[in-house]
């Protein structure tokens, strides 16, 4: 089987792979990039855990083609700090104790980034639906939502 | 597998009819790779339709209609305040499928393609009277969205044939559409139950209007009937009460874990006469 040649853009740095036209974005990120970051919970588009942009839209990269990432623009958690400064949000879960086990965090702060960039003023309800996507199966969802919003009133007062 | 790009619908026709085996159009991909990672459909040759021009386009036509690319996501329509303002029923039918990331890339074509009873869109697409512009290999067609569900996961598209665009018609000044669906959860389920309503006013009495169940017959149903009932009324407690009992008589549905025969039955009766009272809110409010 014939490889695909992809060149694309991920966190700001031109890259090139080859891939199997089966592999999904979130393969190629994690096995050919090394960009772990983005994790597979159930590869259905179900759980959120592999949430990246693409092209500034917030997808599940377990329902992309590493093919079909051919000239966009990728962002994944690690394109999120600056390089030892952590993004606010990243502080911010931090503070709150946002998380247990850690495996769908990289996906909610993805996706948290992205409604934030929208939508600076969400209200909980917002957050809340935006994030129905991403699964948390220690549910810890209040610890991530509080730490949300505190975060969110931390960027608009800074701006 | 072997994966393409297609650069125009007849070049997609043409890599169609070239291939062997099962073939697939990519757009969204949230059903298509869904399916391919489960290994239930296993396509030999996967042809990308979203670089061909146009395909990611809104159109608002001299006409007022509206010309919906077959790559357009749900996220692109809920964005689009002028068509949101227009067909409110079919916007918010689409954005009720799956999360924020799902709504990045699934489009009005690949739920319709997808064939399923219980996708949300077709109901509303079915009410707004869409047609889809079909591509394929003896040229262009349009069809009415209401003449391509078949059966559960059935279309009547033919082999080597493309959807490129989702038409609706220019929305009446006195027009207004409305969606609701009912699921045992807030968000990111499937439909239980259905119902479209799409209806035009003539002061306060409905004028014309269009009525569509998902998730209680094989697949997404328009119901004449309870329209015929809804034209002429001003929606009061009669006209609701035989639009109830026409959308009951309509359904056909399974019986399983997510509802029984009687409970979706009844349920579409209630949901019918909710959605009729948005729509004619909304196409009220306008004037």
């Amino acid at each position: 089987m014939s490889k695909i040649h992809v060149s694309t853009t991920v966190n700001g740095d031109e890259v090139e792979f080859l891939c199997d036209p089966r592999e999904t974005l979130l393969d190629c990120l994690r096995d050919k990039l090394n960009l772990t970051g983005a994790k597979e919970g159930c590869g259905t588009g179900d759980c959120g855990a592999c949430s990246v942009t693409l092209d500034d839209r917030l997808v599940c990269s377990c329902l992309v083609l590493g093919a079909e990432a051919e000239g966009k623009t990728v962002s994944t958690v690690e394109g999120m700090a600056e390089g030892e400064s952590l993004h606010p949000l990243q502080q911010k879960f931090i503070e709150y104790a946002a998380l247990q086990c850690g495996i769908c965090t990289p996906g909610i702060l993805v996706a948290t980034k992205a409604l934030l960039d929208k939508n600076p003023d969400p209200t909980e309800s917002e957050v809340r639906y935006w994030l129905a996507g991403n699964l948390c199966r220690c549910t810890g969802y209040d610890k991530i939502i509080r730490a949300i919003m505190d975060t969110a009133a931390d960027l608009r007062e800074a701006s | 597998m072997q994966y393409h790009t297609a650069t125009s619908y007849e070049n997609a026709v043409e890599l169609a009819e070239a291939a062997q085996g099962t073939i697939r159009f990519l757009a969204g991909g949230t059903d298509v790779l869904v399916q391919l990672r489960a290994e239930i459909v296993t396509p030999d040759v996967l042809i990308d339709i979203k670089q061909i021009p146009g395909a990611a386009d809104i159109q608002c036509l001299a006409d007022g209609s509206w010309q919906i690319g077959a790559a357009v996501s749900g996220a692109q329509l809920d964005e689009h305040g002028t068509l949101k303002a227009n067909w409110p029923g079919v916007v918010e039918a689409m954005n009720l499928i799956g999360s924020t990331q799902v709504q990045g890339r699934a489009t009005l074509t690949g739920n319709l393609c997808n064939g399923s009873p219980a996708a949300d869109s077709v109901p509303a697409m079915l009410a707004a009277n869409a047609s889809v512009t079909i591509i394929g290999p003896d040229g262009q067609r349009q069809v009415p969205v209401k003449d391509i569900p078949s059966g559960p996961g059935k279309t009547t598209l033919k082999s080597g044939e493309v959807i490129a665009s989702v038409n609706l018609p220019a929305q009446s000044a006195s027009g207004a559409d409305a969606y609701l669906r009912f699921i045992p959860r807030t968000e990111m389920d499937i439909a239980v139950v259905g119902c479209a309503v799409s209806l035009e006013l003539d002061g306060p009495k409905i004028a014309k209007a269009r009525v569509a169940i998902g998730a209680v017959a094989p697949t997404v149903r328009l119901v004449e009937s309870a329209a015929e009932g809804l034209i002429g009324s001003t929606l009061d407690d009669a006209a609701l009460a035989a639009l109830a009992s026409a959308v009951r008589d309509a359904c056909d549905p399974i019986n399983d874990k997510r509802g029984t025969i009687e409970y979706r039955t009844h349920v579409a009766g209630v949901l019918a006469q909710r959605a009729a009272k948005i729509a004619y809110q909304r196409a009220r409010s306008k004037s």
